[in-house]
């Protein structure tokens, strides 16, 4: 017996295929960017490009991350922004007085997830509304980092600051495309495309997964089988919270070696952008973040290449593209559905 | 008695933070005492420096204003930032390139450029928003961003004071028949028309919101959308009008500052408003009249500040960390009461009445 083929058009009134099909047109132009750059400049300039684009998702990948973990339990997240802030000054911080970057790093994340327990108590236990909340864990991160900043370090940033180092992976660096792309990357950007990977398991193959997606679908059925939904939130706030503090870590500890004030600059909200984007998925959010960091590679690749543009013209790109995104993408994204709303036990 | 209750969260939140502010400068080996005792000289013990907590006060009043009347739509304006920075500089490019005019119509003229810019920066959110389902929080801190570097760009480069004698990146001043004559004679007093003003509007927004059209059907939508939409209310177009009116208010504050007190815009002049416009809105409790002593208190604040970080050396950011503990104590009354063991009854526990701002990431409203 024959089955007739779909049309394209049957396909794409799929929810799963259209996702799909929207992905691959971004890609597609992305790649049709990239091979122009390519053309124009010559590979060098194409394969720096895609390295700074990794380079430059890291934060926005692991901040959109850390709000799917978030969201996808309930709860919005629009603090990430200074979860970010706070631990990008407290690894600085702590490398500074530790000389051990590993203890930093360990710090950042640390700090990140007790400003998203900030967050937690406020939005969970007081049931603060978590748009506020979250602009409370944005303000006293500006704060907190700007006051321990200048009362610290009056006399400047300490120099001799290192930043953590790319990963050796001897021969793998050398093939060519591959190597300087991937290859060369530093640790926390390749921890976050792993972390990817492992995030999309947890969410769709393990019972804490069920588990997350139950409580941010349908917290009083999640509830009446027997989990504890507000547990699950503080977790999975908290969790969020060491993630932006990885993508937060990337700023002072791998990124550059030194603290500035709102050094993050928007970075935390742009995530969010991503993982709307990417429709509340890992690899969605993922590849929405990659748009971004083409967005702000580009610029940086143009200085490198002498091209003479105002700096704060095309510094707009990320921004702009943000609003774009967003706009056309958030009326058919579905959040989860009882992201935002506080769950009390009738 | 139930006005007392009311009163007493606010009260006791700025309390609690102010001390929880003691503690944190005490823990970094900062001198208290000191430190307040300039709050207090810079802020409201001498007469000029009321002036100067005026001054601070007048943009609070406008960006406050702003925030609360968006709240009361349902819809969260992060953007006062880049609605102040668009209007000043609207409202600056008026007043020095626009020659010719006679006094109070190009004053009028530069307040008018500007609040309309600041219209638009805040009508663009709100009408992605109605339109396209956009959260208004992304669209407006983007926009915040975008306003910023644009300014930075203009005031550097294309709108750069020609003088040679002027390094710095800022605009040339407004001509005389732009400006605001002095409300006081002596120029060591800074506080400026833009405060009655302040106050004149509130009193405005306070009427819109009560007696209009407008306001009614802005307070409908932000109680309940669905309800609004089922009793005939354009929503969507309510939304637009609120973010609108939202983003004219913080660029008439911006105007205002430009022909009254500055003349001149230059990069970075407005860093802060916005998230403080925020704390200003949340402690006011989204009420026009609310919006006023919360002003007051965090001009003070401002103002202080300086004075305080020269006689302690203590860090102005520490006024940001007060400023969000207030909005943790406000936001979270539960704290107050447990803290101080008071009564405050369920209607006062919301910040912003009625409405509640987190409502997913939205959909279209047409």
């Amino acid at each position: 017996m024959t089955v007739a083929a779909p049309t394209i058009g049957q396909l794409a009134s799929q929810p799963r295929l259209r996702f799909w099909l929207q992905i691959a047109f971004w890609a597609g132009i992305a790649a049709i960017l990239l091979a122009l750059t390519g053309v124009q400049f010559g590979a060098a300039a194409t394969i720096s490009i895609l390295a700074i684009t990794i380079t430059k998702a890291t934060p926005l990948t692991l901040g959109a991350l850390a709000g799917i973990s978030c969201e996808r339990s309930g709860v919005v997240n629009i603090g990430i922004e200074g979860m970010m802030l706070t631990a990008a000054f407290t690894g600085f911080m702590t490398g500074v007085y530790s000389h051990n970057l590993a203890i930093a790093l360990v710090a950042a994340i640390a700090s990140g997830g007790l400003m998203a327990l900030l967050h937690a108590v406020l939005s969970i236990t007081f049931r603060v509304d978590q748009i506020i909340s979250g602009t409370v864990v944005n303000i006293l991160a500006v704060g907190l980092t700007g006051y321990l900043n200048r009362q610290l370090f009056t006399t400047g940033a300490p120099a001799g600051q290192s930043v953590l180092p790319p990963i050796p992976f001897g021969p793998l660096s050398q093939i060519p495309w591959i190597g300087p792309i991937v290859f060369q990357q530093k640790p926390i950007a390749l921890t976050a495309i792993v972390l990817v990977f492992v995030v999309h398991f947890a969410l769709f193959r393990t019972r804490w997964g069920l588990r997350t997606r139950a409580v941010g679908e349908h917290p009083l059925a999640a509830d009446t089988l027997g989990v504890n939904v507000n547990a699950l939130r503080y977790f999975n706030v908290v969790l969020g919270g060491a993630l932006a503090g990885l993508g937060g870590a990337y700023f002072t500890l791998e990124s550059v070696p030194h603290f500035e004030a709102l050094m993050t600059n928007g970075r935390g909200f742009i995530a969010l952008a991503a993982m709307i984007f990417g429709k509340w998925t890992p690899f969605g959010a993922w590849g929405a973040a990659l748009l971004f960091g083409v967005a702000e590679a580009i610029p940086t690749a143009m200085q490198l290449q002498g091209i003479n543009v105002p700096f704060q013209i095309v510094g707009l790109l990320p921004y702009v593209l943000t609003i774009v995104v967003v706009a056309g993408a958030v009326g058919r994204a579905v959040p989860p559905a009882a992201d935002g709303q506080p769950y009390v036990r009738a | 008695m139930r006005t007392l209750y009311t009163l007493a969260v606010p009260l006791l939140a700025v309390v609690t933070a102010l001390a929880l502010g003691a503690v944190v400068i005490l823990a970094t080996g900062g001198n208290v005492l000191l430190a307040y005792q300039g709050l207090w000289e810079g802020s409201l013990g001498r007469p000029q420096s009321i002036s100067e907590t005026l001054v601070w006060v007048t943009p609070y009043i406008f960006g406050g204003l702003a925030v609360a009347l968006a709240f009361k739509a349902g819809l969260f304006n992060i953007g006062v930032e880049g609605q102040i920075a668009v209007g000043s500089l609207a409202s600056v490019y008026v007043g020095y390139a626009v020659t010719g005019v006679p006094f109070p119509l190009h004053l009028i003229l530069a307040v008018v450029a500007g609040t309309l810019a600041g219209a638009i920066w805040g009508g663009i959110p709100g009408f992605l928003k109605a339109r396209t389902g956009a959260h208004e929080v992304i669209v407006t801190i983007m926009l915040n961003y975008v306003a910023i570097q644009m300014t930075s760009f203009l005031v550097s480069g294309p709108m750069k004071d020609p003088n040679p004698l002027i390094a710095n990146a800022q605009t040339p001043k407004i001509l005389q028949s732009a400006r605001l004559p002095p409300l006081l004679p002596d120029p060591a007093y800074r506080v400026h028309w833009g405060f009655v003003i302040a106050i004149l509007v509130a009193v405005g927004i306070w009427w819109l919101l009560q007696n209009s059209t407008l306001g009614f059907e802005v307070r409908t939508v932000g109680a309940n959308p669905q309800a609004a939409r089922y009793a005939g209310i354009a929503v969507g177009r309510t939304m637009v009008m609120a973010m609108a009116l939202s983003g004219a208010l913080a660029g008439l504050g911006a105007s205002l500052e430009v022909v009254g007190l500055n003349f001149y815009h230059t990069a970075g002049f407005s860093v802060g408003y916005g998230f403080d416009s925020i704390a200003v809105a949340l402690l006011g409790r989204g009420d026009p009249f609310g919006v006023i002593p919360s002003a007051l208190l965090f001009g003070a604040l401002r103002a202080g500040a300086s004075r305080m970080q020269f006689l302690s050396q203590i860090p102005i950011d520490i006024i940001n960390i007060i400023q969000a503990l207030v909005l943790i104590f406000v936001a979270a009354p539960a704290l107050i009461r447990w803290i101080y063991r008071v009564r405050v009854p369920r209607e006062a526990a919301s910040v912003t009445g009625e409405v509640q701002l987190t409502t997913g990431w939205g959909k279209a409203e047409t």
